[in-house]
C-alpha cells in the first residue's frame, strides 16, 4: 500500500453514467490486476475504493459509474486536479491456474478491472474469451478495447437490444479452461452455479478503510473469515460460501 | 526542545498519542507504512474470550465529519490472540502496548484479562463497557456506575497491571460511572467510545447498517468527547484518556487542556493511515506555537484561572 498524489490528465464519459478517469503518479504498490485504489475527496469522510482497470509505471485508469456524492464529485473534476490515492490495495487475481483458454466474465460496472487482467494474461500467451453482460445497449463500455488487445468478446445484454438477449451465463464458452469474474452479487451466483470449471471472483462490500484495520467488510468464507479489502475482494471459487 | 513524554498509570510513555482499538489492527498493516514505535503506545483490537465474526455487513456508513461502525468485536478470541496475533505483534512494537477487552459477562471480562495479564508486552488492559454493537454485553456493563464497578472489581482481581476502563457516552451522567470504577479500584478511565447512531438509505428506504444502529465516531463527535474528558477528569484523581474524533496536532492539545492525561486517536487512521504518524510530526510545531514546552505540564490545564 501506498499513499500518494495523482494528478487527472483525462476524465470523459463511455455512456450516460460510466466515466473513465487517467491519472499520473506513481503505481509501484499495484502488484496485480483486481487490485483497488481508495481515492480520498472534499467533504467526504469515508474514501471510495474504485477497482483499477489499468496501469503502466506512471498512469493508472479507473471507469467508475457515477452513483453518489462521491462519484458525482469524481466525474466534475478537470484535467490537472490532484487526487490522494492509496494504491495497491487488496490480493488482485492470481494469473497461475488460468490454463490457457481463460474466460473473463464482466458485468457492468464489474467490467473494469478485467481489463488489465485481460493484458496480462494475453502478455502470457493465453488465448482470452471475454463475456461481457450490461442491462442495455446504452450502457454498454469497453467491448472494443478488449477486442483491441485481441480477446474473443461476446456481449449479453439483459433486455436483447445488443449481442446475446439474456446474462452473462447463457453465453460462457464451453471450452473454456479457468474463469475470472466480476460484478454484481447475483451475477457471480450465477457464474458460479453455471461453471464447472475452477475460478475466481471480485466481490464488493462497504469499506471503512480498505486496507485491513477496521473489520468493516468481512465476511465468512470456507476458509475462514476474511476481509473484503485485504485479503480479497478476489476469492477463490473452492472458498466462497454465499450467504442466504 | 519541546517534550512530549507523560506518564500512564505509572509507566512512562514517550508521547501521549495511542491509536485507538479496532482502528489500528494489532498494528502490523500499519507498520508497513511507518516505525510504529514512535507511538506512546496503541491500544490493540477488542479482544473476547471466544472468536467472534461480529456482526453482518454493512457494518460501515459514511456521516458528516465522521462515520458509522458495527463491527461488533470481530476478533479470533483470547487465545489466538495471544498465540497467533501478539507474535506479529512484537515483531513490530517494541514498547508495552494496551490489551482492549470485551465481554458479555462478568466471568468473560475477568477470564480473558487474566489470560492476558500474562503476557509481558501488555502494559496496561483497557476494558471496554462501551461497545454499543453488541447484544447481552459490552455497553450494557457501561450505563449502570454499580454494573461498571463490578466488571471493574472482577478485572482488579485477575491483574497486577493497570486496569483502564473505557466508558460509552451513550449515558446520562458519565461522572457517576468513571466515580464508581475509581472506587472499585480501576487505575484510569478511558473515554468516549462512539456515540450511538444510525443512518437511512433513500433509495431502499432501510438502514445503511444491517444491524440498523452503530458507533458513531470522528471530527463531529470531538466536541462531545472534549465535555466528557472535562467533567470526568475534574471528578476523579486516575488519570483520564481522552479520545473521539482527534485527528490533529491541535486536537491533541485541546484534549490534554480539558484534563486527558494521554489521547486515542480512532477513526483518523482509517481514513489517513499516516494520520498519528503525521500528528507526531506536527506536535512540537503546534506546541512551539502555543507556547507549550512539556504536554505534561498542560495537562487539565483550562480550569486553571
Amino acid at each position: 500500500m501506498k499513499q500518494s498524489l495523482f494528478q487527472i490528465i483525462s476524465n470523459t464519459a463511455l455512456t450516460d453514467s460510466v466515466w473513465k478517469m487517467v491519472l499520473k503518479g506513481d503505481t509501484s504498490a499495484i502488484t496485480a490486476p483486481g487490485q483497488f485504489v481508495n481515492i480520498r475527496l472534499d467533504g467526504l469522510y469515508l474514501r471510495r475504493p474504485i477497482s483499477v482497470c489499468d496501469y503502466d509505471r506512471q498512469t493508472l485508469t479507473i471507469v467508475y459509474k457515477v452513483v453518489g456524492k462521491g462519484t458525482e464529485q469524481l466525474r466534475a473534476m478537470p484535467p490537472g486536479r490532484e487526487l490522494d490515492l492509496l494504491t495497491g490495495l487488496g490480493n488482485g487475481y492470481d494469473l497461475s491456474p488460468a490454463g490457457s483458454r481463460p474466460v473473463l466474465i464482466g458485468g457492468g460496472v464489474g467490467v473494469p478491472p478485467l481489463y488489465h487482467l485481460a493484458k496480462c494474461l494475453i502478455a502470457q500467451g493465453k488465448a482470452v474469451q471475454v463475456v461481457l453482460g450490461f442491462n442495455t445497449a446504452s450502457e454498454i463500455f469497453y467491448e472494443s478495447e478488449f477486442r483491441a488487445l485481441g480477446c474473443q468478446v461476446t456481449v449479453t445484454t439483459v433486455d436483447g437490444s445488443y449481442g446475446g438477449k439474456g446474462f452473462v451465463t447463457q453465453a460462457l464458452p464451453r471450452d473454456a479452461t479457468y474463469f475470472y469474474a466480476c460484478g454484481p452479487e447475483p451475477m457471480l451466483k450465477a457464474v458460479y452455479r453455471a461453471t464447472a470449471i475452477s475460478g475466481q471472483m471480485s466481490f464488493e462490500e462497504r469499506m471503512g478503510c480498505g486496507f485491513g484495520a477496521c473489520m468493516g467488510c468481512s465476511c465468512k468464507t470456507l476458509t475462514g473469515y476474511k476481509r473484503i479489502c485485504k485479503d480479497g475482494p478476489v476469492m477463490r471459487k473452492e472458498e466462497i460460501l454465499w450467504q442466504a | 526542545m519541546a517534550s512530549m513524554n507523560v506518564s500512564l498509570c505509572g509507566i512512562p510513555l514517550d508521547n501521549p498519542v495511542i491509536p485507538a482499538s479496532g482502528t489500528f489492527g494489532y498494528g502490523y498493516e500499519f507498520a508497513e507504512l511507518y516505525d510504529i514505535n514512535i507511538l506512546g503506545t496503541f491500544s490493540f483490537k477488542g479482544t473476547t474470550k471466544d472468536p467472534r465474526f461480529g456482526n453482518p455487513t454493512p457494518r460501515i456508513a459514511e456521516c458528516t465529519s465522521g462515520m458509522i461502525n458495527a463491527v461488533g468485536l470481530q476478533n479470533p478470541g483470547v487465545e489466538k490472540v495471544i498465540a497467533e496475533e501478539l507474535p506479529r505483534l512484537k515483531a513490530c512494537f517494541h514498547k508495552p502496548v494496551m490489551a482492549n477487552v470485551s465481554g458479555f459477562s462478568v466471568e468473560d471480562y475477568a477470564y480473558t484479562c487474566q489470560k492476558l495479564d500474562k503476557e509481558p508486552q501488555v502494559g496496561w488492559l483497557e476494558v471496554n463497557v462501551s461497545c454499543p454493537n453488541v447484544h447481552g454485553g459490552g455497553m450494557s456493563f457501561g450505563t449502570a456506575p454499580e454494573a461498571a464497578a463490578e466488571v471493574t472489581r472482577a478485572v482488579k482481581a485477575v491483574t497486577a497491571k493497570p486496569v483502564i476502563i473505557k466508558l460509552s457516552p451513550n449515558v446520562t451522567d458519565i461522572v457517576s460511572i468513571a466515580k464508581a470504577c475509581e472506587e472499585a479500584g480501576a487505575d484510569g478511565i478511558s473515554l468516549i467510545n462512539t456515540l450511538l447512531g444510525m443512518r437511512i438509505d433513500l433509495r431502499t428506504r432501510r438502514p445503511v447498517i444491517a444491524n440498523t444502529m452503530g458507533g458513531f465516531s470522528g471530527p463531529a463527535i470531538f466536541p462531545v468527547a472534549l465535555r466528557m474528558v472535562w467533567q470526568v477528569s475534574q471528578a476523579v484523581k486516575i488519570p483520564v484518556i481522552g479520545m473521539g474524533g482527534i485527528s490533529s496536532a491541535e486536537d491533541v492539545i485541546e484534549m490534554m487542556l480539558a484534563g486527558a492525561a494521554a489521547v486515542e486517536v480512532g477513526a483518523a487512521n482509517l481514513i489517513n493511515p499516516y494520520a498519528c504518524r503525521d500528528i507526531l510530526n506536527a506536535l512540537p510545531g503546534v506546541m512551539k506555537a502555543y507556547g507549550i514546552e512539556h504536554l505534561n505540564d498542560i495537562i487539565g490545564g483550562a480550569r486553571n484561572g
